[in-house]
This record gives C-alpha cells, sequence and structure tokens, in this order.
C-alpha cells in the first residue's frame, strides 16, 4: 500500500500547470498594442535615418552614438513585448545577464587589449 | 489501475529469464535506429564514448609519428615510414616526415585531441550517460537535438579526417590557427578545418542547450540544486562555457572562411607580405581579431576540459573513501566562480601582442584570481581522503594519480599567468609540459577513473582489476617521464612548434655561440620518445580490457560501489527511461557511512526512515 | 505475446501527447519505460517554464554571443580602418526591409496569440504574412546583393577611376574582349577618397563610361574582396539571411505540414509556434542593429 502511495505522491508534481490557463488571452488588446509597437518601430527607424542626414557639424562619432541609442530602445521594445521578455521568468533572466555581461566583456576587452600600448611604443 | 505497477517484473528477472524474448524488441528497432539513429541517451553516450576513445589513439598516433621526426630530424620513419609514405605521398617521401608534414600533424594533434576526443568524452559521452541518470531523469530533454549533435560531431570528425587526404594536406597553422598564417599557407586544409570545427561547435552548442535544459527543467521531484552529485554542477558549468564560449570562434571561424575562400581581409593587415612580395589583399584587417576570438573561445575551453574531470574525481573520491566530500558547498560556488571568471582572462595568452601594462596587468589579475577556486577544488577533494577508509580499487587509484597531476599542471600555470615570466617562457616546451599536465595526466586520468567506474553500469560487468592495475602504473610512469624533461627544454628556451626539435639552435650546430641548447637537452627528445612508446604500450591491455570486459568480465549487481547517487539505484544496464518508477530524492549525493544507518552508504532515494513510535505501556506491566 | 512496439519507447518529446507519465498496459511482455520526458509541454512548477522555451532561450543566448563576436570584429575594425565608406548602401531597400520584418514580428507574434484563443483560422493567415514577409524580404536582399555585384570599381593606368554599374545585363567580358571596351552606369573621379564617402557628395551626376580595355590597369566588383567594410557586410547580412531562411523554413514546416499538430495537441501546437516565433524577433533583433550599422552610419 504505501509503495502506491508514494507513486502517487511521484506522480503529483509533474502534472504542471497549464501556461494556457494561467492568463487569458484577448485577441483584440494583443492587436491593438501590436499596432503600438509596430508604429513605435517605424518611429525610430524614421528618427534613426532623420539622424544619419543631420548636417555635417555633427561628428560621424555623435551620429553613431545617437543612432545606437535609438537602436537600443527600439530593441527594448522588441525584445520587451513582442518576445514578451517584459513578464519572463527568473531563470530566463539570470541567464540573459549573464550573457550580456559576457558579451559586453567581449567588446570592452577587446576594444581595451588593442588601443592599450606599451609605455613609449606606437602603433602604425 | 495502480496495482499494474506491481505486474511489471524488474528489468533484470525479466533479462534472465526471458533472456532471447527480451532481446525480441531490439530486432524490432532495427540495428540503425539502435545505434546509429538512437535517441536514447544512454546510446548517444556510448556512441560519443567510443567515437572520442577512437579519436584520443588516432591523435596519440600522430604524436608518436612527430615524436620520432623531433628525435630523429631527417630520417626515414622505421615500420611507418613506408605505409606513410604510400599513404600521404610526397609529404612523407622515403619515409620521412617533412616540415610541412610535421606542421599538419601538430595542428591536427592539438585540434583532434582537444575537440574530438577529451571534451566529447568528459562533456558528451560521460555527461550524457550519467548526468541524466544521476538527477533521475527519463532520458534528456530534446532527445533528437542529442542525436543531432552526435551526428554533427561525427561528420566534423570526418571532415577533420579527410583533409589529411586533400592536396596540400591537413591545417598546418597549429591549433590555434593565428591568421594571416592560416590564410596564407597554400592548402585548402584550413577550410577544412574551419567546416570542420562550425560542426563541432554546433554539435556542442546543441549538445549545450540541452544539458542545460536537462539539469534546470527535469530533475526529478526532490532533487533540489544543492543535492545536485557534483559531477551534475561541473557538467552544468562546462555546458554553459561551451554555450557561450564556442560561438565567438564560430563567428570567427566564419570571418577566417571568407578570408579562405573569398579573399576577404579580416584577419589580413595592410601591407602584409607574403614570400617576400605584397600579398592581394584589399587589407584593414586585424590579426590581433582572430586571437582574441581564438582565445575568448581558447580560454573557457581550458575549463571545459578540466571541469567534468573534477566532477569525476569528486564522484569516486566520495565513493572510494566511504565519507562524505568535504566542503560540498565551496565545490559548488567554486565551480560557478571558475565559470564565470574564465570568461575575463583569456587574454593571457596574448602578452606577447604588444599590449600595454594596464590592460595585461587586468588579465593578470583575473587569471590569478580564477586560481583561486581551483585550489579551493583541489583543497576540498584532497581534505576528502582524510581519515577515510580509502579502497584502492582501479579508478580510485587513477582518481589519487589525478590529485598531483593536476596540481603540478596548474601551479606550473602560475609563472605563465604572470606577464613578467611568461615574456621568457611563452611558446616553449614548458608551455607544452604545463598544459599536458592539466589535460593529460589530469583530466584523462581522471576519464580512465570513469570509464572504470561506470563501466559496470553500461554493462553490468567489470573491467578486470588486475590489467587496470598494469594500465594505471604504466600510465603512470610514462606520462611523466614524458612530460616532465619538456619542463627543463622550456626554461632552456626551447621552443615549441619546430619540426627539428631545436636542431638547429643546439650546441652541436652552432658551437661557441651563446644560449644554444646543451647537447642533454637535445638527447632529452630521444628518452621522450621511448618513453611515448612505452606510454602507448601500457594503453593496450586497456583496450584490450574495455573490449574483452563487455563480454567476459565479472558479473556484478546494480550498485557494485556500493554508492549512493541515483544512476546506481537504477536497472542495469538502464533500460530506455531509465527507472522502473520515477525516483523521488530525499537527501544529498554523498551519505556515507551515516551513523546508524544499515549500510555505509544511504541512496538519495531512500525513503527517510519513519520511526515506530513505541506504544505508551506502563513500564511496569 | 507480442513484443510491445518500441516507437513509443523512443521518448521523442514531441511525440507523446499524454502530459502525464503513460503506463503499459502490456505487462510481462517487455519492460516499456512507465516515466515520459516531464515538462515537454507543460511547465514546470518551479521554474515556471516547459523545456522547449528554455532551450530556445538557452540557443540564443548562444546567438547573442556568435553576433556579439560579428559585431565586436565590426567595432574593431571599425576603430582601426584609415577611412570608412558613407552611403554605399540604398536606404530605401534597407528601410523598406526593415519595416518588413517588423511586420513579420508583429504578425508571428499574432499568430502565436491566435493559437492560444484557439482561433485557428486567424493564425493560418498570420503566419501566412509572416512568409511572405520573409520571402519579400530575402527577395529585396538579393537584389541588392546583385547591385553590388555588378558595381564595379576600375582603376585606369592614367591613376583615375571608374566606378559605376555594368550596363549589360551580365557581367559578360567575353563581349568586353570582342567590343574591347566595359561600359559602366556612373562616373570617372581622379581621387579615389571620393568613392568612399558619398554621404558628403551632393548631386553626384552619373552618365554613362565607356572604357577601353586596354586602358584598366584592375578591375574588381564590390564583392566582400572590396574592402572590410563590404567583407563585413557580406558576412553580417549573409549570416543574417541564413537565419532568415532558416527561421521561415521552420515557420514554413509549422505552417504546412506541421498544422495537423493543432488537431491532436493544441497545446504543444501552440508552444511551438511561441518558440519558433522568439527565435523570429531576435533575427528581427539582430536587424534592428544591422540595419543603422550598416546603412546609416
Amino acid at each position: 500500500m504505501s509503495e502506491l502511495k508514494t507513486a502517487e505522491q511521484h506522480n503529483a508534481p509533474l502534472t504542471g500547470k497549464s501556461e494556457l490557463h494561467e492568463h487569458p488571452v484577448d485577441f483584440n488588446n494583443y492587436l491593438r498594442r501590436c499596432l503600438f509597437i509596430f508604429i513605435a518601430i517605424v518611429c525610430a527607424t524614421s528618427l534613426m535615418i532623420w539622424i544619419s542626414y543631420l548636417p555635417e557639424h555633427y561628428s560621424w562619432a555623435e551620429k553613431v552614438a545617437m543612432i545606437l541609442a535609438v537602436a537600443g530602445a527600439n530593441a527594448f521594445v522588441v525584445a520587451g513585448f513582442l518576445m514578451h521578455l517584459i513578464s519572463e521568468k527568473k531563470m530566463i533572466y539570470t541567464l540573459l545577464v549573464f550573457t550580456v555581461f559576457f558579451v559586453l566583456g567581449l567588446f570592452v576587452l577587446t576594444i581595451c587589449a588593442t588601443q592599450d600600448f606599451p609605455t613609449g611604443t606606437t602603433f602604425r | 489501475m495502480e496495482t499494474i505497477v506491481h505486474e511489471f517484473p524488474p528489468y533484470r528477472e525479466h533479462e534472465a529469464t526471458h533472456g532471447p524474448a527480451a532481446h525480441g524488441h531490439h530486432a524490432d528497432i532495427g540495428f540503425g535506429r539502435k545505434y546509429i539513429f538512437s535517441t536514447d541517451h544512454k546510446i548517444i553516450g556510448i556512441q560519443y564514448g567510443f567515437t572520442a576513445l577512437s579519436f584520443l589513439l588516432f591523435g596519440f598516433f600522430l604524436m608518436l609519428l612527430m615524436r620520432w621526426q623531433i628525435a630523429h630530424p631527417g630520417q626515414p620513419m622505421p615500420f611507418l615510414g613506408p605505409l606513410l609514405a604510400k599513404i600521404l605521398g610526397q609529404p612523407a617521401a622515403g619515409g620521412i616526415i617533412s616540415p610541412e608534414l610535421y606542421n599538419s600533424f601538430g595542428a591536427m594533434h592539438g585540434t583532434i585531441m582537444v575537440f574530438l576526443g577529451v571534451v566529447p568524452l568528459a562533456f558528451a559521452a560521460f555527461g550524457n550517460y550519467v548526468v541524466p541518470l544521476m538527477i533521475g531523469a527519463p532520458d534528456m530533454a530534446f532527445p533528437r537535438v542529442n542525436m543531432a549533435s552526435y551526428h554533427a560531431y561525427f561528420l566534423g570528425g570526418v571532415v577533420m579526417s579527410v583533409s589529411f587526404f586533400i592536396p596540400g594536406g591537413a591545417a598546418q597553422a597549429g591549433w590555434t590557427s593565428y591568421s594571416p598564417l592560416a590564410t596564407t599557407i597554400p592548402t585548402h586544409g584550413q577550410a577544412f578545418w574551419i567546416i570542420g570545427m562550425v560542426l563541432l561547435i554546433t554539435s556542442s552548442l546543441l549538445g549545450a542547450v540541452n544539458f542545460i535544459a536537462t539539469i534546470i527543467q527535469l530533475r526529478a521531484p526532490g532533487m533540489t540544486w544543492m543535492r545536485l552529485p557534483f559531477f551534475v554542477w561541473a557538467q552544468f558549468v562546462t555546458a554553459f562555457i561551451l554555450l557561450l564560449a564556442f560561438p565567438p570562434l564560430e563567428a570567427a571561424g566564419v570571418m577566417q572562411l571568407m578570408d579562405n575562400l573569398f579573399h576577404t581581409s579580416f584577419f589580413l593587415p595592410t601591407g602584409l607580405a607574403v614570400g617576400g612580395q605584397l600579398a592581394n589583399v584589399s587589407g584593414g584587417g586585424s590579426p590581433l581579431l582572430w586571437q582574441h576570438l581564438f582565445w575568448f573561445l581558447g580560454h573557457p575551453e581550458v575549463y571545459v576540459l578540466i571541469l567534468p574531470a573534477m566532477g569525476v574525481v569528486c564522484e569516486i573520491i566520495a565513493n572510494n573513501t566511504r565519507k562524505p566530500i568535504w566542503g560540498y558547498k565551496s565545490l559548488v560556488y567554486s565551480v560557478l566562480a571558475i565559470g564565470f571568471l574564465s570568461f575575463i582572462v583569456w587574454a593571457h595568452h596574448m602578452y606577447l601582442t604588444g599590449m600595454g601594462t594596464k590592460i595585461s596587468s587586468f588579465f593578470q589579475a583575473t587569471t590569478m584570481a580564477i586560481s583561486v577556486p581551483s585550489v579551493i577544488i583541489l583543497t576540498c577533494l584532497f581534505i576528502s581522503l582524510w581519515g577515510g577508509s580509502i579502497r584502492f580499487n582501479t579508478p580510485m587509484l587513477f582518481t589519487l594519480a589525478f590529485l598531483p597531476m593536476f596540481g603540478i599542471g596548474g601551479l606550473t600555470g602560475l609563472p605563465l599567468g604572470f606577464n613578467a615570466s611568461d615574456v621568457y617562457l611563452h611558446d616553449t616546451y614548458y608551455v607544452i609540459a604545463h598544459f599536458h599536465y592539466v589535460v593529460a595526466p589530469g583530466t584523462i586520468f581522471a576519464l580512465f577513473a570513469g570509464v572504470y567506474y561506470w563501466f559496470p553500469k553500461m554493462t553490468g560487468r567489470k573491467m578486470n582489476e588486475f590489467w587496470g592495475r598494469v594500465h594505471f602504473w604504466g600510465s603512470l610512469v610514462f606520462m611523466n617521464l614524458v612530460f616532465m624533461p619538456m619542463f627543463a627544454q622550456g626554461i632552456k628556451g626551447m621552443l615549441r612548434r619546430m619540426a627539428d626539435g631545436g636542431a638547429n639552435y643546439s650546441a652541436a650546430r652552432v658551437p661557441g655561440a651563446i644560449d644554444t641548447l646543451p647537447g642533454t637537452i637535445m638527447e632529452l627528445h630521444v628518452w621522450i620518445l621511448w618513453a611515448a612508446i612505452a606510454l602507448g604500450i601500457a594503453q593496450i591491455p586497456f583496450v584490450i580490457n574495455l573490449f574483452w570486459s563487455i563480454g567476459h568480465g565479472e558479473k556484478v549487481g546494480d550498485n557494485p560501489w556500493h554508492s549512493t547517487t541515483l544512476e546506481w539505484q537504477a536497472p542495469t544496464p538502464p533500460p530506455h527511461g531509465n527507472f522502473d518508477e520515477p525516483p523521488h530524492i530525499y537527501r544529498g549525493p554523498y551519505e556515507y557511512s551515516v551513523p546508524g544507518h544499515a549500510t555505509d552508504f544511504t541512496p538519495q532515494n531512500e525513503p527517510d526512515v519513519v520511526k515506530p513510535v513505541a506504544p505508551k505501556v506502563p513500564a511496569h506491566a | 505475446m507480442l513484443n510491445v512496439p518500441c516507437s513509443g519507447n523512443f521518448l521523442l518529446p514531441f511525440r507523446n501527447p499524454h502530459p502525464l507519465p503513460r503506463r503499459s498496459v502490456e505487462a510481462g511482455t517487455f519492460r516499456i519505460s512507465k516515466m515520459e520526458i516531464p515538462y515537454a509541454i507543460q511547465a514546470r512548477p518551479d521554474t515556471g517554464l516547459y523545456n522547449a522555451k528554455v532551450g530556445i532561450w538557452l540557443f540564443l543566448a548562444s546567438e547573442v554571443m556568435l553576433f556579439g563576436g560579428l559585431f565586436s570584429a565590426y567595432v574593431l575594425l571599425r576603430v582601426g580602418a584609415d577611412q570608412w565608406p558613407h552611403g554605399w548602401l540604398n536606404v530605401t531597400l534597407g528601410t523598406a526591409n526593415t519595416i518588413i520584418l517588423a511586420l513579420s514580428a508583429i504578425t508571428t507574434l499574432l499568430a502565436w496569440v491566435a493559437c492560444k484563443t484557439g482561433q485557428f483560422g486567424k493564425f493560418k493567415f498570420f503566419h501566412a504574412c509572416t512568409l511572405l514577409c520573409a520571402l519579400t524580404f530575402l527577395g529585396i536582399k538579393s537584389y541588392e546583393y546583385h547591385d553590388k555585384w555588378i558595381h564595379y570599381e576600375i582603376k585606369l593606368k592614367d591613376g583615375t577611376f571608374a566606378d559605376g554599374h555594368l550596363v549589360e545585363k551580365s557581367p559578360d567580358f567575353d563581349l568586353a574582349k570582342k567590343t574591347g571596351t566595359v561600359t559602366l552606369h556612373g562616373r570617372i573621379v581622379t581621387d579615389e577618397t571620393l568613392l568612399y564617402d558619398l554621404r558628403a557628395q551632393k548631386n553626384v551626376e552619373l552618365k554613362e563610361v565607356t572604357v577601353p580595355t586596354a586602358d584598366i590597369k584592375q578591375m574588381e566588383n564590390y564583392g566582400p574582396w572590396h574592402n572590410t567594410y563590404l567583407a563585413l557586410y557580406f558576412t553580417l547580412t549573409g549570416l543574417h539571411a541564413l537565419h532568415i531562411l532558416g527561421g521561415s523554413i521552420v515557420i514554413g514546416y509549422i505552417w504546412g505540414p506541421g498544422r495537423r499538430l493543432w488537431k491532436k495537441n493544441p497545446e504543444q501546437f501552440t508552444n511551438r509556434v511561441e518558440v519558433s516565433g522568439l527565435f523570429w524577433h531576435f533575427v528581427d533583433l539582430v536587424w534592428i542593429f544591422l540595419f543603422p550599422v550598416l546603412y546609416l552610419t
């Protein structure tokens, strides 16, 4: 008898709750949200193009910085809402935090390593 | 409904009573689906294991050829020479290994040993077989992805092997494939190398996704994070390293492939001269970019090689000292710290590329920092031996040898991590001795231990103990005879990657010059050659033992080592789905010699005993 | 007694419509496992995720590292470059592709929501849109590639440069040999640096230029070998296009032959749509960065 009972207990945690029934989804609500997101993406894209055509007294470095800032915001909208990262589980956040950290490490350290020279030497 | 449970006879009984009938279902699936297109994690683990062991043997064989060439430069190989000349043609004309052929052997020895031998054996073979069993899962989370992972690996191996036979031969730019050398050597072997690597990277990516998802999602009820055996933790961190460190190399590989096939200049600088002439390239590339992207993988890869080995060692030590591992939590946090830090130490391989003092100091600091958790792990394992009643069986012998051997490998790495001493030691035989001590008598000993340890679970039989010991002592003695002299050679200034073993710089060739390589140092090459041959002979008992024991080893039960971890509580060999009943976990992984317990081990899935309450009866009655 | 066919025993996560561990009734024939892979469809309570979702996010994390490596190459090479081209790509086409990809990302999300709310018809419609967008994207991309392929820079023996698109439909050099001339729609410049920054030059006049083959010192099209910028352009967008291709094959499968699963197990089908959608959004995300760094700056 006790064996049967334990078998029952073993099965119990296997029946996880269905995600489908957790939050009721309204299609039209999503449609409206999607429209906003689309408009946001279009606006961000137009803004980037506009910045890139700014007159010459902005240097390319400044333009690149501004454009990347807009692209970042744009990416946030896509990742946050379309990939519904804004309401994801902790496990995924943990994973992404490490990934982003390592990517930044790759960027920053590589650049630093190629820009730092032994004292008294020059490159090229 | 539930009574059906009892109608299932345990697997082994059934096997005994209906032997031939039980095998009937194998025929149903067919050979192809069972052994080639299998989605069962255990079959895939064994596939990986055998393929990886074959590649290890192949890589070892390449090394023997190279050692002959180093010890006797320009002399034809005895016995193998004519054969080699027949297979490879011009590069081995007259049975003499040409410098070009030596270079390809060198590049391919490294590549094969690291990417086709040790990583697949340590991570994919043991991980696949053992991890799902240890966490009480029926299989990996994505069995078909698992199968695809093995197939990509196999294809990668085929591409690498085929490259020996193309005109121009296999890649010759070393296992690190530094540009622009890798692009300017006139052979398509490099393109084969990159394509092979992309396949191997794909394979390990699929494997890593699978491992992490399995460990996160498929832990049996009650298997909390802190109840995971250390081996699972080690594999978990290894999988993360593979997942996140390999893609930049893949990116670099794609760019180098573009350089080789589409004549781009990602890694080719402006003004590059080849053979004394200005190369016809657009230029503007950065050779250092390749090195950064390569070592971004390359250094974490070291931990991919060593962490699974540490996991294996930890399991075997706990089992054979019959006491809990010392400092389980320190081990777990250390392995996490190693995984994290391994991503920010890579440029210590590049101290000589003209980095400034600021950034070298940064990488020197992180390199020293990462040695701390490594030392913590080794210390915990050493302390675990204290006061244990140690069983000296073959797996334990290999494990005990791992500890000092890895210690030597690790400690000799410190002078390479300091940029001041690295300037002197960089690219010498000292480096070769250092990392071979980590990987060969380190990781590979741990993997041998793992083979001897888990063999009974895979086959239901033990490997022969006597020949195991012969294998162990032979390997231990000759491994050290091979690698110890290299420290001396390296400190004396012998550079690596020289086809003539430094004969051009020897005192015999240039007498009277300062800092030439003295005759004693040069003679060590001959010693090493014979030690390496003896090391090869010492592996023969292992190979025979491995195959012989599958059919003829001593039959043992489900849990011959009296182990606590979950894989030993499953039937032997575990059927599809692994467990007769979904296991439930009640305690940590290393509950050995628990006071008051009937046996000296308490399996993780043994229910807690509820002490029967004594009936309240008056004492005087 | 017959043996239980083993197909059910190969624990394929996608084949099992039963979320609970299944028990075989044919006891005593041969031991079929009673354990199926858990959480293949349902979420695991402590992580709140089903297996495939963990898997796809892990995969995307590694993709982040892959494109991270490529972007870091971009940064390093651009920082070290003597001069960097501006305005070499058609912004209109790039913008069109950006909008198309954004649209496809939206329809992907809506297709998933349609599945969640049980509206299979809407799913079919929205994912058809996704596929259409993907094909349009690839079409525009291949037009742009072709445009670069027939764009030539010709170094002339007198030190000037002829630059423009081949007028013949195909780069038929046999014709050039026969007629002895190469005709470009473009211009002749005396300074090669003028070819770099096209943004800075207003009102560049393009006309048909015919160059005798005898005058040509070197002739090279705007392929990846031309310079670092184009090498990056072709490598980055080529890898991205491969992702688009892979993604549309997966989505095409789910939309086409894979739709049978909807009847058998709508929940699992919805999961597939979600997971493939996450990949698709990631591909869009990569483009969001590729577009400005290649087309605008």
